[in-house]
């Protein structure tokens, strides 16, 4: 059964089963690699994505409840928060392995986005379900402050 | 010495390398490590493809500098610490200088403190390629500075190379690295180059930053899972629900039926499904039925170990360490104490699950994956495929995390996925994906353990005696590593070698069969023995009616490394100014592949009455810090690993079965967990020593001393979680 999804804007017809979790089909189909797969239960965050501006979680998420709905990958990013982010995570030296980088980026953007200037409090909460297995965490926290500066100009 | 070709730079190769440059011309140094002394030679590199195998480096005409890394990049900063140490006595500019992963070739990428083999481990990346890669770097600096000299007319000590340019500033010439690489590469290579005096060092030292940082903050940064070979099928495998059960029989009629699956077959490890994709290959596995043998199973609980491991405590066990008569000693003691600590199974958890690519090729066979020892992965493959070593090439991606788990003895991740192949028939390439739940089930855990501690004073609180006896499951043993008498080194490692000055002192073990399979999980030994020596020292301290860290202070008269990084945190962390209320400090020093930590904790009681940890102040003495920057990462990445599984993790056996199976029940580390950490690195002029494991062992023991002096409870089995 073929389905269309919208991607980094733009539209992709898949034919898989319309339960396949959406993290399988932007890897397996699309060959968009950025998104990981980490535990499948949406417990560590790894397959974090956007969709409608909103990080979400794709290993828990069948292709048929996207629906219409903007989905943006690390690939697709294309924002000043992005922009910050990627920068201070690259000056600050933030990934070890790397492989839970790209669902820190996307939730780091997420808050971003909604919250420009985050305190500690606000980075907790939207950061505690990405697990970094390396405990990058001291430069995780340290890299959304500064990226949130960047930001300020 | 050979030329070979090199299937480094195959097309398929070539997609998953790092910032390669195109192959050129240009120069290769390398070195045939012979017991320990490094011989230097160098190749001409004719066109591109036509590579030596054994080059740490190629200087190629586009100016860049790639750095062949024999060791894997799983995090800890090994890409970036080696390029360092090898662009620093090149005098390269940072940023011409690319890192790019090594075939799997012991002979010329063996390393010397793992006996020789291709592998990475123990924290032995950069103390065994210091020297390695210092020659390579300036052996390639001195032929550049040769082939300058010859091009220019000049005698070559007024030939200056410093930051990427190679220059003679009397006569007003100047060349870079890339025009020169051709000439250089037909320089005779210098049978002696002297190396810089550490005050000379321009990059070693600094704040160099990771190579590999910017790939991995953009989603580029390739791993084994986005190998996508064409016409690739993913693996998902059925194993064994209990360690040493096998396959009775099993009915594939209704995964066969799931759509998107192409294969199921029998390997000697489990039940593979092959799919057009990991769904189908996993919604395939689930719908298995199988028949499992579990006569030969395993079927002890964690419960019933500890209960058997106890009464082991009671016996005496095979000598490790002795000195003087421990047990007249105790007998003598005005004060005895005699406790006991139980450690329990922990499963790595690496963030990316255990996975790994193979396609056949004309030669043999490619395989993809994190391999830690690339030695026994090619090994493994062949065996499973039944052809030589030489027809299995290895190409090494990041890992995404190990600690430990991506080396095995007997390469189980690639042999699985070459077995699966044979089973198949060899044709389309496979990729084998572990789920999180194969993963935390799958065993190959740190062992379980129990120790004895006994430790006696005299009346006025002087120490006479210490104890310890160990009990547990021998790691080295698949490895035939263990010592004459049965010892396993892994096991008592940072206990046989306790640094404080007992007269009286014994260490002995018990090896126990047990039918789980075990494995080095970062730290090892380490990862128990300092919590029972710490904590008991702890003990020790409060029964002598003194301050921890000068108890500590009066029996490592004789270590000043360890004095050292013992001082350095109490100092900095402020030890023994008060505290606000409800706030307690404890600290641990210890001693792991070479390295000193000392790390001073600040804990609370938390709403679910566990730690808080609130601020770690970590001393390291590690030689000579060649990347200060990835140290300070390095030890906060110990910490926090080694907080999140004293504070949550054990993996529960429960009539054999593990209890844990996800991120749900197993709880890793996460943002709010982790303290504030405060990492110092003691000034050394000794060679440098590895930072990958040494900021884990004393994270544990430094929490719950301070759990102590906050409640007065003495915790002595791991996690806190079950504990507290």
């Amino acid at each position: 059964m073929s389905i269309s999804i919208k991607v980094n804007g733009r539209e992709h017809t898949v034919d898989v089963d319309p339960s396949t979790p959406l993290l399988w089909v932007l890897r397996d189909e699309l060959k968009l690699t950025g998104t990981k797969y980490g535990c499948g239960i949406a417990q560590c965050g790894a397959c974090t994505v956007h969709l409608d501006g909103k990080p979400t979680r794709t290993c828990v998420l069948p292709l048929q409840s996207v629906g219409g709905r903007e989905v943006t990958t690390i690939e697709g990013l294309d924002s000043q928060e992005a922009e910050a982010v990627q920068r201070a995570w690259t000056e600050l030296d933030v990934p070890q392995c790397g492989y839970c980088q790209s669902g820190q980026v996307m939730s780091a953007v997420g808050l971003l986005q909604k919250t420009p200037k985050p305190d500690d409090a606000a980075i907790d909460s939207a950061m505690n379900g990405n697990v970094c297995r390396c405990a990058s965490y001291v430069r995780i926290r340290g890299a959304i402050h500064q990226a949130a500066r960047m930001l300020e100009g | 010495m050979t030329m070979q070709q090199d299937e480094r730079f195959s097309p398929s190769r070539r997609r998953f390398l790092q910032g390669a440059g195109a192959a050129g011309v240009g120069l290769v140094i390398g070195f045939h490590w012979t017991l320990g002394v490094p011989r230097v030679f160098a190749a001409e590199t004719g066109k591109a493809g036509q590579w030596a195998p054994n080059a740490f480096v190629r200087i190629a005409p586009d100016n860049t500098v790639t750095v062949i890394s024999k060791h894997i990049e799983f995090g800890q900063g090994t890409y970036t610490g080696l390029a360092t140490i090898l662009a620093d006595e090149l005098d390269a500019d940072w940023r011409q200088v690319r890192v790019e992963s090594a075939p799997a070739n012991a002979a010329v990428y063996g390393n010397a403190l793992l006996g020789g083999i291709q592998g990475t481990g123990g924290s032995t990346a950069i103390a065994n390629s210091w020297q390695q890669l210092r020659h390579a770097g300036a052996t390639a600096r001195a032929m550049l500075a040769a082939a300058a000299a010859k091009r220019w007319g000049v005698p070559v000590n007024e030939v200056q190379v410093s930051v990427g340019v190679v220059s003679h500033p009397g006569k007003g010439k100047r060349a870079t690295f890339g025009d020169l690489a051709e000439a250089a590469a037909g320089q005779p290579v210098p049978d002696k180059v002297s190396l810089k005096d550490p005050s000379q060092f321009s990059l070693i030292g600094t704040r160099v930053g990771r190579v590999d940082a910017r790939e991995k903050s953009t989603g580029e940064a390739r791993f084994t899972l986005d190998v996508y070979l064409p016409d690739m099928l993913t693996a998902v495998m059925l194993r064994p629900p209990l360690f040493g059960a096998a396959v009775k029989s099993f009915d594939d009629s209704a995964a066969r039926k799931v759509k998107g699956v192409v294969d199921v077959v029998q390997t000697p490890r489990g039940i593979a499904v092959l799919g057009e994709g990991f769904w189908p290959a996993k919604q395939g596995r689930d719908a298995l039925k199988v028949e499992w043998d579990e006569s030969k199973a395993e079927k002890r609980g964690s419960e019933e170990l500890y209960e058997q491991y106890s009464k082991l405590t009671r016996q005496v066990g095979l000598e490790a360490e002795t000195r003087g008569d421990p047990e007249k000693a105790l007998a003598g003691a005005a004060r005895v104490i005699d406790v006991e600590y139980r450690f329990p199974y922990l499963a790595h958890a690496p963030m990316e699950p255990l996975d790994a690519a193979i396609r056949p090729n004309d030669d043999g066979y490619e395989i993809w994956a994190g391999s830690q020892i690339q030695t026994i992965d090619q090994g493994a493959a062949a065996k499973a495929l039944g052809v030589k070593p030489e027809k299995i090439a290895i190409h090494t991606l990041f890992g995404g995390g190990s600690f430990g788990r991506r080396a095995t003895p007997i390469g189980d991740v690639v042999f699985e996925v070459a077995s699966i192949l044979k089973a198949a028939g060899g044709k389309r390439p496979i990729k084998l994906v572990w789920t999180r739940e194969d993963d935390v089930q799958g065993g190959r855990y740190r062992p379980l353990y129990v120790h004895r501690l006994r430790g006696g004073l005299d009346q006025g609180g002087k120490p006479l005696v210490w104890h310890q006896r160990i009990v547990g499951q021998p790691i080295m043993k698949e490895l035939g590593n263990l010592r004459k008498n049965g010892v396993d080194p892994s096991s008592v490692e940072g206990a046989e070698d306790l640094p404080y000055a007992f007269d009286n002192f014994a260490v002995d073990l018990h090896n126990t069969d047990v039918g789980i399979p075990v494995l080095w999980w970062r730290s090892v030994g380490h990862t128990h023995t300092a919590f029972s020596t710490e904590t008991f020292m702890d003990e020790l301290a409060h029964a002598a009616g003194e301050d921890p860290v000068a108890f500590r202070r009066r029996l490592l008269k004789d270590h000043p490394r360890h004095l050292g990084v013992l001082e350095r945190a109490a100092k900095e962390s402020g030890w023994g100014d008060p505290l606000p209320k409800g706030r307690a400090r404890g600290v641990a020093v210890h001693k792991s592949f070479g390295s000193y930590v000392a790390e001073v904790v600040e804990v609370s009681k938390d709403d679910r009455g566990l730690p808080k940890v609130h601020r770690v102040v970590c001393a390291v003495d590690c030689g000579v810090a060649v990347n200060p920057h990835n140290i300070e990462a390095q030890m906060q990445s110990g910490i926090g690993f080694g907080l999140g599984a004293a504070l949550y993790d054990e993996i529960v056996l429960e009539g054999g079965r593990p209890q844990q199976s996800n991120f749900d029940t197993y709880l890793p580390t996460r943002l709010t967990d982790m303290p504030e950490v405060e990492v110092h690195v003691v000034r050394s002029s000794e060679a440098p020593t590895g930072v990958g494991e040494p900021g884990t062992p004393p994270i544990a023991p430094a929490v719950a001393n301070a759990w102590f002096a906050l409640t007065g409870e003495r915790v002595r089995q791991l996690p806190f979680k079950r504990a507290g």
